[in-house]
């Protein structure tokens, strides 16, 4: 049992890794001349690698449905990493569409990103409860995240059209959104870094406070800037909490997530900041002249394309599985759980991109920024509903 | 109503932008689809003539044209969209935590949340989702569905019907994929047209002229959709009345058999045994986790059986029952029967089912049993006569006690916590004496009293919680469901690709159009000319 356990992080490991090389070499793709129709030598490495990365992807995911007895997308490290997967599967899909290299310099390290901001959850194998334990639970979660996944195909060709097309020359609010962007993603980057930094070293402080009456207890694993509201630290040898988390945060644990909130968000802007006074230029600008040979019209289709091709999905997973299976479990089909308001927003969000696309003409930048803010929701909802808002949902 | 004849014969009706037959702008129209701004046609709903761009005189012209135009569909679906959000940033009230210091909303958001829980409750966003002005939003939204449709659907549907092969040179010029060749032979066009017809596109000609077209029933997906949801929206009104919808909460004891509600005393429900199971801790999988989140539930059912009244209804008599159905109930697997389908929803642990008191002398520290007695909880007796002549009687019964200001009172009328005022007649006819027992309590309110009475034994089992639901609009939400992927992937995955050739002299035209990836047409396009020396045709609007 143990051993299949361990084939299964090894072979997360393995991919992980390949989707690295695979990126320095989809990245090689960028000082070629050759066209679209004669793909190079450095083009079909990296996808052969992405694909073998994706296969060892799957390896893992059978091992260790085969080691717990149920397919891992139960918690929350699994179904992110599970999202991760899929996204390359949808980037596989689509390049096979468009042969467009640049897409996997970008898609791949989104992919990689959302595995290592996984690897932070609490990895081991959990039991089902007795929702949970039902044929629904592959069918639904596997669904929503390929839907969930073809849509960030949206967000990463909307991201590379705005890097592309966004004029750098001065300081606009235009740029100032894309930083923006680019600076969220540098915070998941932050996070797995922190984390990890500490976790190799063994940090923990146990605080001891007061929760809707009871007394309980909690450990850190990130030294406390911010510590459990009136909470005691009880582990000696360790530096006090710098202030309480405000009392209105009554989220189970709601201290702690904050606290790693803060740690991710000044390692990911010190992170930030270092790239920036290495560039010495807005990290958007810096990586703009090496976009020049990418065809916008073609990024605008394909990120249009992404939602045209997710939008069926995710309603399919998001809403008509999830309410079915509502239905058999919960015995209603829709209970205004967060969970599902977020998936309604979600949908109704991508519904409003595509009437403004298909009616209004909404093309180009303006569809862009819409790719971007449908990704926001549905990074928004597999986080912060999860860990924020209480919910039927918050399984992690 | 004015019509409007071109030069090709054909007479379109008014607000027509572009001629239905051969596409040539209509002078006077070109301001509706702005193509008077711009080198390329819109081609949108194909220039057809739609009442809401061509009428605006009456107050039906002016509700019409609100709810047709897509920017007040759109806003409608954003205002949807923050309202939806808005309703999670705290719970709802149905979702108040059973362990909260007060269900009460009045109480709950305030105490929890502060301020902004007190502004939030007086909002009404406690109960958003079911206020008056979400479910306006809603239908407001559903109207818009409607006459958006309706508006687009029928003139394109006639232009598309009525499209001639032949089209006016303005008309391909102005399509953003066009190419003009000088010289095509008759042998080119001819595989031009094979190649068209191996891509699989459907070939209509008109001396000479060509019109390659596929994929058009997509064009029909937006309003397959539009009508799947329209079918869930009148579900979801239909689910509002109780004759479509029926829901109910029952609570049956194991062992016991309790009349369903909702079922108007036709169908009883027995509870033979309650299961709940734990995962096992020394299971090495979930070591780990059951160490770190505590113990977890792996099952918990009903065994239950279905009865259905059968004998004549007479008041009082026991009724006859006959056995329709036996099985389990579990998260995942409920129990249907007729219309009805009953959940497990929830369990209540150690209910109380009975409880044996104990009569002894108050000065006695041995606390030696004078005589016991059982009292059934679910069915309190009046009185109960011992075996040594003594007699109690209960007084007050609290099934499950509690202090509310001082006063005693039971939270609900289950025994979760049970609690009697006793009256002890010793049987030398000595004065009755007061006692209040319960569980962990022994109060004697005189402080004289000669006998106590404790607490010998008791008995608890399981209360299982069952949903009970009738949902007749089900199939209608599943078919709206239905419909409305099947329209959404007619049009999101085909796409409406129309080719047309165009001979002019020696040479030809030839334009290009779809509703969607135009890289997919593109390759089309370049598919048939090979081995012809017929120009590729150029993007017109490609972005810089």
């Amino acid at each position: 049992m143990d051993s299949l356990l361990d084939v299964s992080s090894t072979m997360l490991y393995t991919a992980f890794v390949l989707y690295l090389i695979a990126t320095f070499f989809f990245g090689a793709t960028i000082k070629q001349k050759n066209n679209r129709s004669k793909q190079g030598i450095s083009g079909k490495i990296a996808i052969t690698l992405t694909i073998i990365g994706f296969l060892a992807q799957i390896v893992y995911f059978i091992t260790r449905w085969m080691a717990s007895g149920h397919a891992p997308v139960s918690n929350l490290f699994e179904f992110v990493t599970f999202f991760g997967m899929s996204l390359v599967f949808a980037f596989i899909i689509i390049y096979f569409i468009y042969k467009l290299n640049i897409l996997g310099l970008f898609a791949l390290p989104i992919a990689m990103i959302l595995i290592a901001y996984a690897s932070m959850f609490p990895t081991e194998i959990a039991p089902l409860v007795p929702s949970l334990q039902s044929h629904w639970l592959y069918i639904h979660v596997t669904t929503v995240a390929l839907g969930q996944a073809i849509l960030a195909i949206s967000f990463v060709a909307a991201l590379i059209y705005l890097i592309r097309q966004i004029d750098q020359t001065v300081r606009s609010k235009r740029t100032t959104w894309l930083e923006i962007i680019l600076i969220a993603l540098f915070l998941f980057i932050g996070f797995s870094f922190i984390s990890t930094a500490f976790n190799l070293s063994g940090y923990s402080a146990e605080f001891e406070y007061s929760f809707n009456g009871e007394t309980v207890t909690t450990d850190y694993h990130l030294p406390p800037i911010a510590g459990p509201n009136e909470g005691e630290l009880l582990t000696g040898d360790r530096m006090e909490p710098l202030f309480d988390a405000p009392g209105w945060m009554h989220g189970v644990d709601a201290a702690r997530k904050f606290n790693t909130l803060i740690w991710s968000v000044l390692t990911g802007l010190m992170l930030y900041g270092l790239t920036r006074l290495i560039l010495r230029k807005r990290v958007g600008a810096a990586i703009k002249p090496f976009l020049k040979k990418a065809k916008p019209d073609m990024l605008d289709e394909i990120s249009y394309r992404a939602v045209a091709i997710g939008f069926p999905v995710f309603t399919l997973g998001g809403l008509i599985f999830a309410s079915i299976w509502a239905q058999i479990a919960w015995d209603r089909f829709w209970g205004w759980d967060p969970k599902e308001v977020w998936a309604l927003v979600t949908w109704f969000f991508y519904a409003a991109f595509l009437h403004l696309r298909l009616s209004r003409g909404w093309h180009g930048e303006r569809s862009a920024w819409l790719a971007v803010g449908g990704f926001a929701i549905i990074m928004f909802n597999l986080i912060a509903v999860n860990l924020l808002l209480a919910g039927l949902h918050s399984y992690a | 109503m004015k019509k409007i004849k071109c030069e090709c014969g054909h007479v379109n009706p008014e607000g027509t932008v572009l001629c239905e037959a051969c596409g040539k702008p209509v002078e006077e129209n070109q301001h509706i689809d702005g193509n008077d701004k711009q080198k390329l046609l819109n081609m949108r709903y194909d220039g057809s003539a739609r009442r809401s761009q061509t009428y605006n005189k009456s107050i039906v012209d002016k509700i019409w044209n609100f709810f047709s135009s897509v920017k007040v569909g759109v806003w409608l679906i954003v205002l949807a969209l923050i309202a939806s959000g808005i309703g999670t940033i705290f719970p709802q009230e149905q979702y108040i935590p059973a362990n909260a210091v007060s269900r009460d909303p009045s109480i709950y958001y305030e105490d929890q949340y502060g301020i902004l829980g007190l502004i939030y409750y007086q909002l009404g966003f406690h109960n958003l989702y079911s206020s008056w002005w979400y479910m306006l939003l809603i239908a407001l939204i559903g109207i818009s569905l409607v006459i958006c449709s309706i508006d687009r659907f029928v003139p394109l549907y006639k232009a598309l019907k009525k499209q001639k092969p032949k089209r006016h040179t303005q008309f391909l010029k102005r399509q953003r994929l066009f190419s003009e060749t000088d010289h095509v032979t008759d042998d080119e066009k001819s595989t031009l047209i094979s190649s068209l017809k191996g891509k699989r596109y459907k070939v209509y000609e008109e001396n000479g002229h060509i019109l390659a077209e596929k994929g058009r029933f997509s064009r029909w997906g937006p309003y397959v959709n539009h009508i799947g949801l329209i079918i869930i929206l009148v579900a979801a009104l239909l689910r509002m009345t109780p004759f479509m919808y029926l829901d109910e909460y029952v609570w049956v004891r194991e062992g016991e058999q309790t009349v369903i509600p909702g079922t108007d005393g036709e169908y009883f429900i027995e509870n033979k045994e309650f299961i709940l199971d734990t995962y096992d801790e020394n299971d090495e999988r979930f070591r780990e986790a059951i160490e770190q989140e505590g113990m977890v539930d792996k099952n918990y059912q009903t065994n239950a059986v279905i009865y259905k009244e059968t004998g004549e209804d007479i008041a009082g008599a026991e009724p006859e029952l006959e056995k329709v159905v036996e099985d389990e109930i579990r998260m995942n697997h409920p129990l249907n029967f007729d219309k009805y389908t009953l959940y497990q929803a929830g369990y209540q642990q150690n209910e109380f089912q009975n409880m044996t008191f104990k009569v002894h002398e108050t000065d006695d520290p041995e606390e030696e049993s004078l005589g016991s007695f059982t009292v059934d909880l679910t069915d309190p007796k009046d009185e109960y006569r011992l075996d040594n002549g003594f007699r109690v009687a209960v007084s007050q019964y609290y099934p499950d006690y509690e202090l509310n200001e001082g006063e005693p009172r039971s939270k609900t009328n289950y025994p979760r916590n049970p609690a009697f005022v006793f009256t002890v007649h010793p049987p030398d006819n000595e004065e009755p004496e007061m006692s209040f027992v319960g569980i962990g309590r022994n109060v004697d309110a005189t402080g004289e009293n000669d006998y106590k009475l404790g607490v010998q034994d008791f008995e608890t089992r399981f209360a299982s919680g069952l949903t009970v639901r009738v949902d007749h609009t089900l199939p209608f939400f599943i078919i709206g469901a239905a419909i409305f992927m099947i329209g959404v992937i007619q049009g999101m995955y085909w796409q409406h690709r129309r080719i047309w050739l165009h001979p002019e002299g020696e040479g030809m035209m030839m334009a290009g159009h779809t509703n969607k990836n135009w890289f997919g047409l593109k390759k089309d396009i370049e598919h048939i000319i090979e081995n012809t020396n017929v120009k590729m045709v150029d993007d017109q609007q490609e972005i810089e």
